[in-house]
Formats: structure tokens, C-alpha cells, sequence
């Protein structure tokens, strides 16, 4: 396995920039379920 | 035994960047398959949670990319071949293809799951045909056997406008399938045109597209065969109450026009052997000879015909157009 202290520093900022790609996508996944339940709750949650 | 790698593959690769994974899910393909999808929920003429309708987009979109991942991740050999392809991120070795593939299935799954669990099980049921069929049946069953493979794989791309109208309505009536008959007859002469002036590319990578198996001359006739089909039924929406007016106007024209382009190339020698050019000029990619001019115009037209029947109908279904009193439908089928 390569040591990351190797990286150049464009490989470094390659790295950082999947990275974020990588939290906004969990994020989005996150905000969807939520806004997904709350749309789908809403309305019937008083019929109980 | 041992498996045959392409140089490309070998080559040192920089790191990948986002933009990397961004691209393996073929933006622009995206684009269209939205497009025609947005076109068949707008169709049904039916109010939707804009939420939920955002959602079902989305799933559309997520599908038709992972479907993207999964054809780029297979077909990484290949692509290495061809001058259009061999810079995607997986044959010039940025991405590896189980990369692509996890990315491919991660997006596959989550799509058809959160269209069924948010949306419908029937709109999410045609979503996961729709990725199975351009995943399995045409990247790896017919795409490297048949001439037919656009033909037949062709039906991945037009179902879109289907699981758009499911997702909207929770049906799949023929008025859908009218619009997934016309997306199905217009790939052929799009994707044949297109061919005629990158048979060498495709013979180099032993896809057997129609010109390299059956020959220019035949790809050209059978462009304007599908033509002949497609105008006509291109037109059956203003008859069967989807369209209005203006697509009956759109439908028509263009529909000509394809057809006399169709002709035009018919009788034309693109594909057709081309003569060797001067010493010391190198073709570019997209470079066209004189003589495949009318393959490119085809190709070109076959985009803005697609584009404007569909514009149309979305255009006469948003409730602004429709308080004007100018989309009423002709309604000879209703």
C-alpha cells in the first residue's frame, strides 16, 4: 500500500475533491429519505 | 489462462478526480433520458407532489446513470479501442472498473428502491427493466453479437417516457407506449447515421454495428426503412388526443424533413470506402468526409426531430399553455 504522504499535491486535491463529492451524495441521500418521510407522513399521521 | 489487457489500461494514470465518477454516468445520455421521462409525467396530465415528483426524476436520472456505470465498467476493453471512447475514465485508467461496477449497482439499487418505496412499485418495477435491459441484454449479450444490437438494446432508451408516465399516474397506458414506440424506431437511423462515419472505429473494436457487419450501402436503405416508419408514427400522438396542434405541426414537419434527409442519404455513398487522404494529413474524430455529409445531417436531424416532438408535448401539457385555450387535442382518439 502507497504511504498518502506521498501523494503529489494534485493527486492530494484529486483525493479531497472525491471526497466531497462523496459527502455531499450522503448528504443528498440523507435530505431525500428525510424530505421523502415527511411527505409521505404527511396527511395521514392524524388519520391515527 | 491468461486475459488479453488493452495498452491503455496499463498506462501510468493520474488520481482520479470527481469529475472522473461524474462522467462514467454519461451526463449527456442523462439529460435525454430526463427529458423524454419529465415528458411522459407532464403527459398524464395528472397533479403530483412536486416532491415526490423531484424524487422520481431523480430515481430516473440515478437509474440511467447507473445503467451508464455499469456499460462503462464492461466495456472498458473496447472503449480502449476507439478513438471516441478511449479517454473515459475506465480505459485510460483513472477509474478501475470494479469502481465503476460498485458504482453501477450502488445507483442501480438505490434508484429502483427509493422509486418503489416513495413513488410506485410499478414505476420502479419498468426502472429496474429499463437498467437490466441496457445492462445485461444489450452491454452484455447483444452489443458484441448482433447488427441488431441498437435495435433491440434501443428499447432501454426509449422506456423512459413510460416509467416517467408510471410515476406520474401509476399506469402504463398505450398513450405511453406510443411515445417509447417512437423513442424505439428513432434510435436505429440515429445511431446507424452516426456509425456510417465511424465504421472504422467500430470495425477496430469488433462491434458489429450494421455498417462493418452488412455493409454502408444496406445501413443506408435500412436508415430510411426506420424513417418511413418513424414519421407516421410520430405524428399518431396529435390522433390519439396526446398532442395538439403545434405537435401536429412539429410532427409533420419534421417528420418530412427526416425523411427527405433519409432519401438524401439513401442515394448518397456515405460509409462507403473513403480514399486515402494526402500524405501528412491526419483525420480528427469528427472529421467528415464530403461524402458522409448526409449520414451527419441524418444524424443531426434525427437529434432535433426527437427533441422538438417531445418539447412539444411538454410544452402543450404545462398548465400555463393549457389555460390559453391553444393545446386543446385533436382528440380523434378520445
Amino acid at each position: 500500500m502507497s504511504d498518502p504522504n506521498d501523494e503529489t499535491e494534485a493527486a492530494a486535491r484529486a483525493r479531497r475533491g472525491r471526497n466531497l463529492l462523496l459527502a455531499i451524495a450522503l448528504f443528498a441521500f440523507v435530505a431525500i429519505i428525510f424530505v421523502i418521510t415527511i411527505v409521505k407522513l404527511g396527511g395521514n399521521v392524524p388519520a391515527h | 489462462m491468461t486475459t488479453p489487457v488493452q495498452p491503455a489500461v496499463l498506462l501510468p494514470a493520474e488520481a482520479a478526480r470527481w469529475q472522473d465518477y461524474v462522467s462514467l454516468l454519461k451526463p449527456r445520455v442523462m439529460s435525454l433520458v430526463v427529458f423524454t421521462a419529465l415528458t411522459g409525467m407532464v403527459c398524464t396530465g395528472r397533479p403530483m407532489n412536486p416532491i415526490l415528483a423531484a424524487v422520481a426524476i431523480l430515481c430516473i436520472a440515478a437509474g440511467a446513470g447507473g445503467s451508464a456505470a455499469l456499460n462503462m465498467a464492461y466495456d472498458a476493453d473496447i472503449d480502449a479501442l476507439m478513438r471516441r471512447t478511449r479517454h473515459r475514465a475506465v480505459p485510460a485508467g483513472r477509474v478501475q472498473a470494479a469502481d465503476a461496477l460498485a458504482l453501477g449497482i450502488v445507483l442501480s439499487l438505490f434508484s429502483v428502491g427509493i422509486m418503489g418505496l416513495a413513488v410506485n412499485w410499478l414505476a420502479a418495477g419498468l426502472l429496474a427493466f429499463t437498467i437490466f435491459f441496457y445492462a445485461v441484454v444489450y452491454t452484455l449479450w447483444l452489443k458484441r453479437r448482433t447488427p441488431q444490437n441498437i435495435v433491440i438494446g434501443g428499447l432501454a432508451g426509449a422506456l423512459p417516457p413510460v416509467v416517467g408516465w408510471a410515476a406520474a399516474s401509476g399506469h402504463a397506458p398505450l398513450d405511453a407506449w406510443l411515445l417509447v414506440a417512437i423513442v424505439f424506431f428513432w434510435t436505429p437511423p440515429h445511431f446507424w447515421a452516426l456509425s456510417l462515419y465511424t465504421t472504422g472505429d467500430y470495425a477496430q473494436a469488433g462491434v458489429p454495428m450494421m455498417p462493418v457487419v452488412r455493409g454502408a450501402a444496406s445501413t443506408r436503405w435500412q436508415i430510411l426503412a426506420y424513417s418511413l416508419v418513424l414519421a407516421p408514427l410520430g405524428v399518431a400522438p396529435a390522433f390519439a388526443g396526446l398532442g395538439g396542434p403545434i405537435y401536429l405541426g412539429v410532427s409533420a414537419i419534421g417528420g418530412l424533413a427526416l425523411v427527405v434527409l433519409a432519401v438524401r442519404l439513401a442515394l448518397s455513398h456515405a460509409g462507403d470506402p473513403a480514399p486515402p487522404l494526402p500524405a501528412g494529413r491526419r483525420e480528427g474524430l469528427y472529421d467528415v468526409r464530403l461524402a458522409a455529409r448526409p449520414a451527419r445531417d441524418v444524424f443531426a436531424a434525427s437529434l432535433l426531430y426527437l427533441f422538438a416532438l417531445f418539447a412539444a408535448l411538454l410544452v402543450e401539457h404545462t398548465p400555463l399553455f393549457a389555460s390559453l385555450g391553444l393545446a386543446a387535442p385533436l382528440g380523434l382518439g378520445r
